[in-house]
């Protein structure tokens, strides 16, 4: 069933907006990567996933926030069944939001996170949040992957109901690292910077 | 449908003779130049006939399996080109209403306006409706900055993408005396000049190419290409009078009128791809960029074909 589902969902996705992977900086790997990208649709989580090949899309979770995704029982299912998301508690303020992507990291599963935590309406990303430093810090052997989503913002802004056939790409950059004693501030800029290299020139 | 009319299987198995043959030559081609200079031209050479094989294949499967599937591939087709045309064209998140409404609504609305005969409709939904309503619906996003450029865009890619390409199959639903059942044939008849018209105007352009047309716009095309390639075409057009209720005669005209228009087209649409800083309109189709570079040619002459057959020859 999820399977059957899972077919549906990518071929759909390649029929309306395409979702090919463009590798500019970087080559798909198996090592465990976290790939950090911008974030302007619902659809955003569905296009990465899509353009990772068949054989690290199985090693692979995307971050979701729990409100959006476990909000019907439709988007549960393709958020856990289809996508295996790791839902997270953004809402409530618990002790640690990031609690359950801690695990997944720890039981060596790769990861997919948007670092600016919610929509932004602009093409270029917004300020990211501390997540990504945290996770770094913590898991200083993962492959921080930076990944510019093009196009999503206009195939399916906010507000929209269906997605408008605009073909979009995910383009994945060299990884970066954290620097032994650097700042969350100045690394968090960096990260942001090296995802917005990778949108080409401004349009 | 009621067997197969014999002029189907002739025409197709010259199509496929034609291919076989382009594919034996570029085999021995590569083998022969592995290694040399002109290694890339036949690479590219191959790419093109293995890309005609499968266009070809979709071809025969639509003419034989009848009108709705031939409209359900002209529409995807016009989905693809519109597909390429917005994601090169810089809309904004406020122009997504009316982008989706231009896909969703008018793209099925036109081919389903072909497949119930409706040919007055047919011929204002887009450019009297669409353009009235979809700068409605963008408006009532409330954003005003580029909002003529952003209208106009739209409107220009859902005129060349959609309506024009769809007087193809709209060929499908002129009645003429005497020829019944046999306008898939016409359709056949416009396709192959309009596509061996660009394979011709390559080929001359590349033997004797010395003029260019239009040195800015598109450097490959030549007063050489163009006066040889279009020759060959208008001969190959009155070759297939038969197929079509014209003479021979009148054919060559249709064709000579067709390789203009399709001259045009080409011109026109890599000054429009130019102008928003692309060489192919995408990457859909290996050796021919996206399908708009392949139908290019086709979005300005169908519409010249259909009503000139409808003028001149539906009583």
């Amino acid at each position: 069933m999820s399977q059957a589902f899972k077919l549906l969902l990518l071929a759909l996705t390649r029929f309306i907006v395409g979702g090919h992977g463009r590798w500019l900086g970087s080559q798909p790997s198996l090592a465990q990567r976290i790939y950090f990208a911008n974030h302007g649709s619902h659809l955003d989580t569905i296009v990465l996933w899509a353009a990772l090949p068949e054989g690290l899309r199985r090693r692979t979770s995307p971050v979701a926030a729990a409100d959006y995704w476990g909000g019907t029982p439709l988007r549960r299912f393709v958020a856990l069944d289809v996508l295996n998301c790791v839902l997270i508690d953004r809402l409530r303020g618990e002790a640690d939001p990031l609690a359950p992507v801690r695990e997944a990291l720890a039981e060596g599963r790769s990861l997919i996170l948007f670092p600016e935590g919610t929509r932004g309406h602009e093409a270029l990303p917004g300020p990211f949040k501390s997540g990504l430093y945290n996770l770094a810090t913590s898991f200083p052997d993962v492959e921080l992957v930076p990944v510019f989503l093009d196009n999503l913002s206009r195939a399916f802004p906010k507000g929209a109901y269906l997605p408008a056939p605009i073909s979009c790409t995910a383009r994945f950059g060299a990884p970066i690292r954290i620097g032994a004693d650097e700042e969350r501030a100045a690394f968090l800029e960096r990260a942001r910077d090296a995802v917005i290299d990778l949108a080409g020139p401004p349009q | 449908m009621t067997g197969i009319d014999p002029r189907f299987l002739l025409l197709f198995s010259g199509v496929v003779a034609i291919l076989l043959a382009g594919s034996v030559a570029g085999f021995f081609l590569s083998r022969r130049l592995a290694g040399t200079g002109s290694e890339a031209t036949v690479r590219n050479l191959n790419d093109r006939v293995k890309a005609w094989w499968v266009m070809v294949a979709i071809f025969a499967v639509a003419f034989l399996a009848g009108e709705a599937i031939t409209l359900v591939l002209f529409a995807l087709t016009s989905f693809y080109c519109l597909r390429e045309f917005i994601t090169l064209t810089p809309t904004r998140p406020a122009d997504h209403r009316a982008v989706a409404t231009a896909f969703y609504i008018f793209i099925p609305l036109q081919y389903w306006l072909i497949w119930i005969d409706w040919l007055s409709v047919f011929t204002i939904a887009i450019p009297v409706y669409a353009f009235l309503l979809l700068p409605v619906l963008a408006v009532l996003a409330g954003e005003t900055d580029h909002f003529l450029q952003r209208t106009a865009k739209i409107q220009w890619g859902l005129m060349l993408t959609v309506y024009c390409i769809s007087h193809a199959p709209a060929l499908l639903i002129l009645e003429i005396p005497g020829h019944e059942g046999e306008n898939a044939l016409w359709l056949f008849f416009l396709i192959t000049v309009v596509q061996l018209s660009d394979v011709m105007q390559y080929v001359f352009g590349k033997l004797f190419g010395r003029r260019k047309v239009a040195p800015k716009v598109s450097p490959a095309k030549t007063w050489e290409g163009l006066i040889g390639g279009g020759a060959s075409a208008a001969l190959i057009g009155a070759g297939l009078y038969w197929i079509t209720p014209f003479s021979p005669l009148q054919a060559a005209a249709m064709a000579l009128v067709i390789v203009a228009a399709g001259f045009c087209g080409g011109l026109v649409l890599s000054a429009i791809k130019r102008s928003l800083g692309a060489k192919d309109w995408g990457t859909m189709i290996e050796g021919h960029g996206g399908a708009l570079d392949r139908m290019d040619s086709v979005t300005f002459a169908a519409p010249l074909f259909f009503h000139l057959t409808n003028y001149f020859f539906v009583p």
